[in-house]
């Protein structure tokens, strides 16, 4: 996907236009401004919003944002203790925090897709990709994040050499460890990197039609920018969904001995 | 479109954004959740006391309007015991007085009859002594004939 070759024109040009970040540096040490800036906002706005509900808590009447915010605390805690039988202070605000962000991403999805881009280049910036779960980095970071956090629960809980254990001699026994081991890395490798290409995968297809829509017709666009947007309100919400139940299922797995 | 540095960034924020909300957001919204969980558990226990101290209440008021109706029908028998009471009284009263009053009447009857007869013997000697010196066409002396005149006085009386 070499999305760094826009030199070309017409349809091709404009996609790739619209999948082009804009970044600083070279090679890896290249940083994506925009996927920086759009979450670092967005996690601004979830910050704002859950402290201004969080300030005003009362356990009296509720007001709006409080109510709001009780509806998310309470959706959130109910996955959690669905899933999560053991005690701890961190998986709760966790995945609450997952949630919101992903959602708050993906819903950058639902803005029209020329809208945000073209008032960034009237302000000089030529490119601008706002959707950050489309961009790998962002979506990996967590899934990394949420990797380290199993790697450390299943130490923490299960101690090293309980970690070490189950890594060799499950699920066929200590007479297969060779395969044992290759299975239970492929396991636990495969934990973030589906994580992440979920969501990336997901949002990413999903722009990449509202693009392809933008390019048609603009008698047609509505026809079918609408419905899709329909869904696309099913389906953003649906990827912070199974984000964050991932998130708790295998925080929850790292807390349980087999 | 390829991974770089940009994951580093990311994760950092992530991890802020994480340890912010477990800090500051997530304890007191719950906090503020579990209280009015307790405070509507308490309120459903308590509307269920009272419930229970109306139940209560009901069996006791009946059992007080039962005792009311019996003590009242109990206060109007003896009222009635009473009233009759006091009819029989002032019936015998009224009996008594009306003998006294007779009693009296007669007495009084009984004094005049004897004054009247009084007057009459009186009479009668006087109009007796005359009609006598008519007859006699003599003097009837008063104090030779006294013992006569009262006999005649007496069977008169």
């Amino acid at each position: 996907m070499s999305t760094e070759a826009h030199a070309a024109e017409g349809a091709t040009g404009y996609i790739i236009h619209h999948l082009t970040s804009l970044s600083v540096g070279e090679g890896f040490w290249r940083l994506n401004l925009d996927t920086l800036f759009f979450s670092v906002v967005l996690g601004g706005v979830f910050i704002w919003f859950f402290k201004r509900a969080a300030e005003k808590a009362t356990s009296g009447v509720p007001g709006l944002v409080q109510n709001f915010a009780e509806l998310l605390i309470e959706f959130v805690d109910g996955q959690v203790k669905d899933t999560f039988h053991g005690r701890s202070q961190l998986i709760a605000p966790l995945a609450l925090t997952v949630f919101c962000w992903v959602f708050l991403f993906n819903f950058m999805d639902l803005f029209p897709v020329d809208i945000l881009p073209s008032i960034a280049g009237m302000m000089g910036v030529e490119y601008l990709r706002v959707v950050p779960s489309t961009d790998l980095n962002a979506t990996f970071a967590m899934s990394i994040s949420v990797f380290c956090l199993i790697i450390f629960y299943s130490i923490k809980v299960k101690g090293p050499i309980g970690f070490a254990k189950e890594l060799m001699f499950q699920p066929f026994g200590p007479w297969m460890l060779p395969f044992n081991l290759l299975l239970k890395l492929v396991e636990e490798i495969a934990k973030p990197i589906s994580l992440a290409l979920r969501l990336f995968g997901n949002l990413y297809a999903g722009e990449l039609i509202f693009i392809l829509i933008a390019l048609l017709p603009w008698y047609i666009q509505p026809l079918l920018s609408f419905p899709w947007a329909i869904f696309h309100i099913l389906i953003i919400t649906l990827q912070a969904f199974i984000f964050m139940v991932l998130t708790i299922v295998y925080l929850s797995m790292a807390h349980e001995d087999h | 479109m390829s991974i770089n540095a940009t994951l580093i960034g990311q994760m950092i924020t992530f991890a802020l954004l994480v340890w912010f909300t477990m800090k500051y957001i997530w304890p007191p919204l719950f906090d503020s959740l579990e209280e009015r969980k307790k405070k509507i558990a308490d309120g459903l226990a308590a509307a269920e006391r009272g419930q229970e101290q109306i139940i209560l209440a009901e069996k006791k008021a009946i059992t007080v309007l039962k005792e009311a109706k019996e003590r009242s029908a109990e206060i109007v028998t003896l009222a009635q015991k009473r009233a009759n009471e006091i009819v029989e009284e002032s019936k015998h009263n009224a009996k008594l007085e009306g003998d006294r009053l007779i009693l009296s009447a007669k007495a009084q009857v009984d004094q005049e009859i004897q004054q009247a007869r009084e007057g009459l013997r009186q009479e009668i000697t006087t109009l007796a002594l005359a009609a006598a010196q008519q007859i006699l066409g003599a003097e009837i002396d008063k104090s030779k004939h006294q013992d006569i005149l009262n006999k005649v006085s007496n069977q008169l009386g």
